[in-house]
């Protein structure tokens, strides 16, 4: 034992596959699996799909774990945190896949943790803050319908990576709209302060909704899954207004710097630590 | 020849013994994502495991518990792959596992939701009975669909009251 403190002893011994404590020692999560990029298959435009739609993940993960310790109820903390963790392990897989195409052969951490809110390429969506429940039930109802309809076309994309990520988050997804879906109708459908506060959300949430529609043509079947939801829960559809600029092209709202800072803190104060 | 079939038999053996890190009570062969085990013309072992979840810790784990083993059988050069294709499926439970899964109070999935073409959104109460793996009964009823892992969602039962946990279908 060359030292006394504990966990500088639990740091040492990183041979092989040992690590000190289940989940530490995380490594890629495409280990092993074939990396070639197939003919035909243009590599930055891969790599730039994969970075949008991990930064998706990634910063709406974030926005979800949040709500640890914070939620109404125990049932929906596990809940939120779970749909959170799918998110992040879809956004884990996009990244390594990123960086096996674009040339750089970068880790999912570099993606996650080293680069600045201007490089970031995730919907403004995903990034406004956490707000109560209602805009959470929203956010998450009209992000898990847009990338389900999008993941469901891309379980045919070229690339056998991106596909096969996408089929498997097709069956993460329908659990993450089914949750959102049926809260969204109980609150709708529920006080008349639930009701208000669920109309509240859908006004906030209504203006940054039209820049999901620009990239992807899944505009009907998101569309139409609102409209089922918000019949359902008595509630107006909203009026969409787009603001200019896109998340996309790297413009974001004043609220993405905090949360990346938050979120990349402890790896940029120490960017060669192991635990 | 043959030393080689027996080993590869062997490796395999090994390779499906090792128990799933967050559900111990089953085998990874039991849970399904053991996904194959090869011995190569040079004599390396190539295990294929597949993640339950996009975001499950545990594959690491399952790793590295799948190469420690082999290699303390004897198997110098092991090489774990990750597949991605086909997705896993809780059909590939196997009936094995969903007995062990009840003889410790986890109810079993039904039959995964069909593939293929856009998935539908239903807001009718049309949950399937899970049946109470303690007593048997079918008054039952969700509490949470989600619980202390990705795979499982929260149910009790309304006939002996307990509370139980039930892998989900997908």
């Amino acid at each position: 034992m060359s030292d006394d403190h504990v966990y500088m002893t639990l740091a040492e011994g990183h041979e092989d596959d040992t690590r000190w404590a289940y989940g530490t020692g995380f490594e890629d999560p495409l280990h092993g699996v074939d990396t070639t990029v197939p003919e035909g298959v243009d590599a930055t435009e891969l790599a730039s799909l994969c970075v949008a739609l991990a930064d998706d993940a990634l910063v709406s993960a974030q926005r979800l774990a949040e709500w640890i310790t914070r939620a109404p109820e125990l049932e929906e903390e596990v809940a939120l945190a779970n749909i959170g963790l799918d998110l992040l392990g879809q956004a884990r897989l996009l990244y390594s896949r990123a960086g096996q195409v674009d040339g750089t052969g970068r880790d999912e951490d570099a993606y996650a943790y080293f680069r600045d809110a201007d490089d970031f390429r995730n919907v403004r969506l995903a990034e406004l803050p956490g707000g109560d429940f209602a805009f959470t039930v929203v956010r998450l109802l009209v992000l898990s319908s847009w990338r389900l309809a999008h993941f469901e076309r891309l379980a045919s994309h070229p690339d056998p990576v991106l596909a096969a990520i996408a089929a498997k988050g097709v069956k993460e997804l329908s659990y993450h709209r089914q949750y959102a879906a049926e809260w969204a109708v109980r609150l709708g459908d529920g006080t008349d302060e639930s009701y208000r506060r669920m109309r509240k959300a859908l006004e906030q949430a209504a203006p940054y909704v039209g820049e999901l529609f620009t990239a992807y043509d899944v505009r009907d079947e998101v569309v139409a899954v609102l409209k089922q939801v918000t019949e359902a829960a008595g509630l107006p559809m909203p009026v969409y207004r787009p603001l200019p600029g896109s998340g996309r092209d790297g413009e974001h709202t004043e609220h993405l710097a905090p949360l990346l800072a938050e979120l990349q803190g402890v790896a940029r104060a120490h960017p060669e630590a192991t635990w | 020849m043959v030393t080689t079939l027996l080993d590869a038999r062997r490796a395999r053996y090994i390779a499906e013994q090792v128990p799933d890190p967050e559900l111990p009570m089953l085998t990874l062969a039991d849970l399904g994502v053991l996904r194959g085990v090869e011995l190569t013309e040079d004599g390396a072992v190539v295990a294929s495991l597949t993640p339950t979840y996009s975001g499950c810790p545990a594959m690491a784990e399952m790793r590295a518990d799948v190469a420690a083993r082999l290699r303390e059988a004897g198997y110098a050069r092991v090489e774990i792959r990750t597949v991605l294709d086909p997705p896993w499926t809780s059909d590939w439970i196997t009936p094995a596992g969903r007995r062990k899964l009840a003889e410790h109070g986890i109810a079993s999935p039904g039959p995964a939701p069909r593939g293929g073409g856009p998935v539908p959104l239903v807001l009718s109460p049309t949950r399937h009975a899970v049946t109470c793996p303690r007593c048997g009964s079918a008054d039952t009823e969700e509490t949470s669909r989600f619980a202390a892992t990705s795979c499982k969602a929260l149910w009790r039962c309304r006939a002996c009251r307990e509370p139980f946990e039930y892998v989900k279908e997908i």
